[in-house]
């Protein structure tokens, strides 16, 4: 007996350390994140930095001003939920309610595909046929553009999108649907005036989520956006993101620039922190 | 690239701690200061350098200007600098050996009728002033302007040889050579830079003031999309024993495969 208690002691203390690694390494980046980032801040003065307006950061008087990466984030994060959560919802109702076994397993694997392809892959198709393609179609000299963003960032959220709602639509009890049957209601009636209402805070934590990759996102972003750091006037326009700004001049910055990349990086945590905290809001409501 | 460079180099350090210090140690080290565009050819010589001398090499990226003044006060040995010395750096008592001539092409869209530009032209349309292709001689479509990102040598290159600095109006902003070649090779109305030892078929580099970029026009100054990259050094002042023998085989025809692998053309 006393052997076993003494393994499980043993195991025990195991899976803790697993687990500190974990909270381990979210404390050494949020620490490294706020000590690298603060000095910046408080040089450029925290107005300056997040309200300025233009950014040049090798320039003889160097400007350091965010407000065209913070703007372009939230519309380019915006757009892309305009998007992507309709066709996602209506994705999850038809997979989750609807469909046949079979089509709903296909569209599955299809789905679970899509969000397993790499970023890049996106940003370069994206690259190659969408950037074209915008710039034939609306006629604009250029295709890179925070329309070409959305777009991108709306088809890689999609995943999230429809497989967090279809566990939530598919966590609907049964006696609530067969109840608004049984009164009368048609199917389609039924699925959006009863099992979407019980689900609802399980579509808005998917949409969190949607809201979570797509801010996130660098590396797709920056192969359509064109990445001039341009105040979001236009759709048409050349933007850059938070993501982008931090990784697009961090290999050859020094000094001042790369204490304000480092700043970039955590006005960008920072945002996360806050859709994660929104994520666990909804998810904590759903429970109840 | 230049990640690419910095993985090299960290596995030929890793070697060599593995294969037990095979070279012959040397007392003595070479400091050079200067340049941030220098930062790949000068790393990759320094770094052959030191694996066949054992003399140890250490480069500090802080700029032309700052690597002149660096020399001038003999806090390093030998300066680099991406631009001619001034006259009046020269009668501060500097020589100026020129090490490589970086030479920047002028791409476009092989669609493009354009083929040649002045340098004048080519600065009145990175900075906005000239906004359309028929203006010189082209389509009627608006010039699209592919650049490099800010902190980029090639950026650096060619807005201080057009003498656009801060002022260019870019519409993308890449992060490597290889985007602004695809992406100039994707859209008919686009025009970047890129060095010209990474051109590709994929674009036409145009002819400036008339003169093709070919490792000849360069190095004989007739295509002026270039810069020299020079090494600084005291008239006065004699180099000590390390420096002395890293100058003579950076500037010797056998550190010339090196400087070409970095992209740039070898002057000696």
């Amino acid at each position: 007996m006393r052997k076993n208690q003494f393994i499980e002691k043993v195991i025990h203390g195991i899976f803790l350390l697993l687990g500190l690694i974990t909270v381990g390494c979210v404390l050494l980046i949020t620490v490294y994140l706020v000590i690298s980032g603060i000095p910046a801040i408080r040089e450029i003065g925290l107005i300056d930095f997040l309200f300025g307006k233009e950014w040049a950061s090798t320039a003889e008087e160097p400007k350091y001003g965010i407000l065209p990466f913070i703007l372009t984030s939230i519309y380019g994060t915006a757009g892309a939920i305009v998007i992507g959560v309709p066709i996602g919802f209506m994705t999850a109702v038809y997979l989750s309610k609807l469909a046949s076994p079979k089509v709903k397993s296909t569209m599955q694997s299809a789905v679970s595909l899509l969000a397993g392809i790499p970023s890049v892959v996106y940003g370069l198709v994206g690259m190659l046929i969408l950037v074209p393609g915008i710039r034939k179609l609306f006629s604009v000299p250029d295709g890179a553009s925070l329309l070409a963003a959305i777009i991108v960032l709306a088809i890689m959220i999609l995943p999230s999108i429809i497989k967090m709602s279809i566990t939530a639509l598919d966590a609907v009890p049964k006696e609530y649907e067969d109840a608004s049957l049984a009164l009368g209601a048609t199917p389609v009636e039924t699925y959006f005036r009863v099992s979407v209402p019980a689900a609802k805070s399980g579509i808005a934590a998917a949409v969190v989520l949607g809201v979570g990759r797509a801010i996130g996102e660098a590396m797709a972003v920056m192969m359509v956006a064109g990445n001039a750091a341009n105040m979001p006037n236009s759709i048409f326009q050349s933007v850059r993101f938070l993501t982008t700004a931090v990784s697009s001049e961090i290999s050859y910055s020094g000094g001042l620039q790369r204490q304000a990349l480092f700043s970039i990086a955590l006005v960008l945590f920072l945002f996360i922190m806050l859709i994660n905290a929104a994520l666990n809001f909804f998810l904590k409501r759903e429970k109840e | 690239m230049k990640k690419i460079f910095a993985l090299m180099m960290t596995a030929v350090l890793a070697l060599s701690v593995l294969t037990g210090c095979g070279s012959k140690e040397e007392a003595g080290s070479v400091t050079t200061d200067g340049s941030t565009s220098m930062e790949k050819v000068i790393g990759a010589l320094g770094e052959s350098f030191q694996n066949e001398t054992g003399i140890s090499f250490t480069y500090n990226p802080t700029g032309s200007g700052s690597g002149i003044k660096a020399v001038q006060e003999g806090r390093c040995d030998i300066g680099l600098s991406s631009r001619d010395l001034k006259a009046e750096e020269k009668e501060t008592g500097l020589g100026a050996t020129v090490l490589a001539y970086d030479g920047i092409a002028i791409i476009v869209n092989p669609e493009n009728p354009v083929s040649d530009l002045s340098l004048e032209t080519i600065a009145k349309i990175y900075t906005g002033e000239i906004v359309n292709w028929s203006d010189v001689g082209g389509n009627d479509s608006e010039i699209v302007l592919i650049g490099r990102e800010a902190g980029s040598g090639t950026r650096d290159g060619f807005e201080s040889i057009t003498d656009t600095e801060d002022i260019c109006q870019y519409r993308q902003e890449l992060t490597s050579t290889g985007d602004v070649i695809t992406t100039v090779s994707q859209n008919p109305a686009a025009i970047g830079y890129a060095s010209v030892a990474s051109v590709k078929d994929s674009v036409k580099a145009l002819t400036v003031d008339g003169v093709a970029a070919t490792e000849e026009t360069i190095k004989d100054g007739s295509y002026v999309v270039q810069r020299p990259f020079v090494l600084v050094t005291k008239t006065d002042g004699e180099l000590s024993d390390a420096a002395f023998k890293f100058f003579t085989y950076i500037t010797s025809a056998d550190a010339n495969e090196i400087i070409s692998a970095a992209g740039v053309v070898p002057a000696n």
